[in-house]
């Protein structure tokens, strides 16, 4: 299967053909952000202040880099576990967020909110933390440095190789997977 | 009664915590390339050559192999005639992860209090799971876990009434809740007896053992095969995204326990199965 190249920030209609079991080469900007950082931006619009970056289009990577070390860009960079975000997620997808990356099955309410709003979940693979730092090209942080590992960066992708592990229509990988699996291994 | 400088447990814990994180035991890191051999669900098999070579880039680079550097465990087998010396134990091993997870350039994932929730900075303090032997010698494993995982882990108050029947559904059942999260393939460490607080241990310590080792006691080495099989039976597969690897070992520890209690806990490890050891 040819994989999909796919540009964030996006405008939305691209990512709406993308289906679960797609794999997508990943360019453009995205922004770490887990547990902390979500609290607080939910916070943040609750205020109605403004979010440390423009949502509209975005990509979020559900991520908390290890440091670089010297004469790198970033150090291991996988996914982590994006349940913990599922609280949080239906409301930035309301706001414009089109693209989170993680891994891990998410809830019915985000799998809602990205049908009605139109956004796609990608999954990195876990523990692939070396591998997936070999696809950052620029890392800055621009957000809430008291939050070390936590804290919000933009990040330079290049062809980040990701799956889509949930679509817009409703599909996830997690359980079809699985299912397509068995299927085959019991015909 | 042999002396032993606080710096040297230091230095020591250091050194492995930068091992551990970068390298993983020889038997963690062919029983993964044996399941990607073993995988003929294409999907699966991608993603096993990924961590596989994710396993290459971390040697050759210096790079931790996961970025979650994890919460440390220490594990030490203290010799009962050694005396420290220059500094207290749990000091000098906490200076010791302070020091091997900076050299180291690992993250620091480590929050001083559970609700307030601010950074420690140093990925300190550590866990220290001691104890005592005979000899003059000390034993030490730096063991990091990911949170991805060790938020899966579970315990349960079985009944006797439950029998080896309720363990093995209690074990199934929570690695198919974890389904993707904890990064599978995993490595399934089982406690069963004990009490509340050592059953957990039980399980933590099995995730140490040789993943090709078994059991001495037969009844729970065909608990630990039959275990496996079931697991990798799910069709939950690598990533939680379907294939027939899904745990690469189960490790049953199993420790005396009161007349109305069958306590068991499901620690659920990552395939990356962390451990590092030297003997001082």
């Amino acid at each position: 299967m040819e994989a999909i190249r796919l540009t964030v920030p996006c405008a939305g209609d691209n990512i709406l053909t993308l289906r679960a079991g797609d794999r997508v080469l990943l360019s453009g900007t995205v922004y770490t952000a887990r547990d902390a950082a979500h609290r607080r931006m939910v916070e943040l619009i609750e205020r109605g202040e403004p979010l440390p970056f423009e949502l509209s289009g975005a990509a979020i990577y559900y991520c908390g880099p290890a440091p670089a070390p010297p004469g790198r860009v970033i150090g291991s960079a996988g996914p982590t576990t994006s349940y913990r975000m599922d609280s949080y997620a239906p409301l930035l997808i309301a706001r414009g967020l089109r693209v989170m990356i993680g891994k891990g099955r998410r809830s019915r309410p985000v799998l809602d909110a990205m049908h009605e709003y139109g956004a796609v979940y990608l999954a990195a693979t876990g523990g692939a933390g070396a591998l997936l730092a070999s696809c950052i090209t620029d890392c800055e942080l621009i957000a809430w440095p008291e939050l070390g590992a936590e804290a919000v960066r933009r990040l330079t992708v290049r062809d980040m190789p990701l799956t889509v592990a949930a679509d817009a229509m409703l599909g996830d990988l997690y359980e079809s997977g699985p299912a397509a699996y068995l299927a085959a291994r019991d015909a | 009664m042999r002396e032993l400088f606080a710096s040297e447990i230091s230095e020591c814990v250091a050194r492995l915590c930068m091992e551990a994180n970068t390298r993983l035991s020889s038997d963690v890191e062919a029983a993964l390339r044996f399941s990607c051999e073993n995988e003929n669900w294409p999907a699966a098999k991608g993603i096993l050559s990924d961590l596989c070579e994710n396993l290459d880039i971390a040697r050759s680079t210096g790079l931790p192999i996961c970025q979650d550097t994890g919460l440390v465990t220490v594990f030490i087998e203290f010799g009962q005639d050694v005396h420290v010396t220059g500094g207290d134990f749990e000091s000098a091993v906490n200076e010791g992860v302070r020091r091997g997870y900076a050299e180291g350039h690992l993250r620091k994932s480590v929050v001083s209090d559970p609700l307030e929730r601010v950074n420690t900075g140093d990925n300190t303090p550590a866990c220290i799971d001691l104890r005592m032997v005979p000899g003059e010698h000390v034993k030490i494993t730096v063991s990091p876990k990911g949170a991805g995982s060790e938020n899966m882990c579970r315990v349960k108050m079985l009944t006797p009434a439950a029998g080896e029947q309720g363990v093995r559904d209690f074990v199934l059942e929570s690695v198919k809740d974890a389904g993707g999260n904890p990064c599978p393939p995993v490595v399934v460490g089982v406690g069963i007896g004990g009490g509340f607080d050592s059953v957990a241990r039980l399980a933590r310590r099995a995730l140490l053992r040789e993943l090709t080792s078994e059991n001495p006691v037969e009844r729970y080495a065909k608990m630990e095969r039959e275990l496996l099989y079931a697991i990798n039976a799910t069709g939950i597969g690598p990533q939680g995204l379907g294939g027939k690897t899904t745990a690469l070992a189960v490790l049953i520890e199993a420790a005396p326990t009161h007349i109305a209690m069958l306590p068991c806990a499901v620690c659920i490890c990552c395939h990356a199965d962390r451990h590092a050891t030297e003997v001082l």
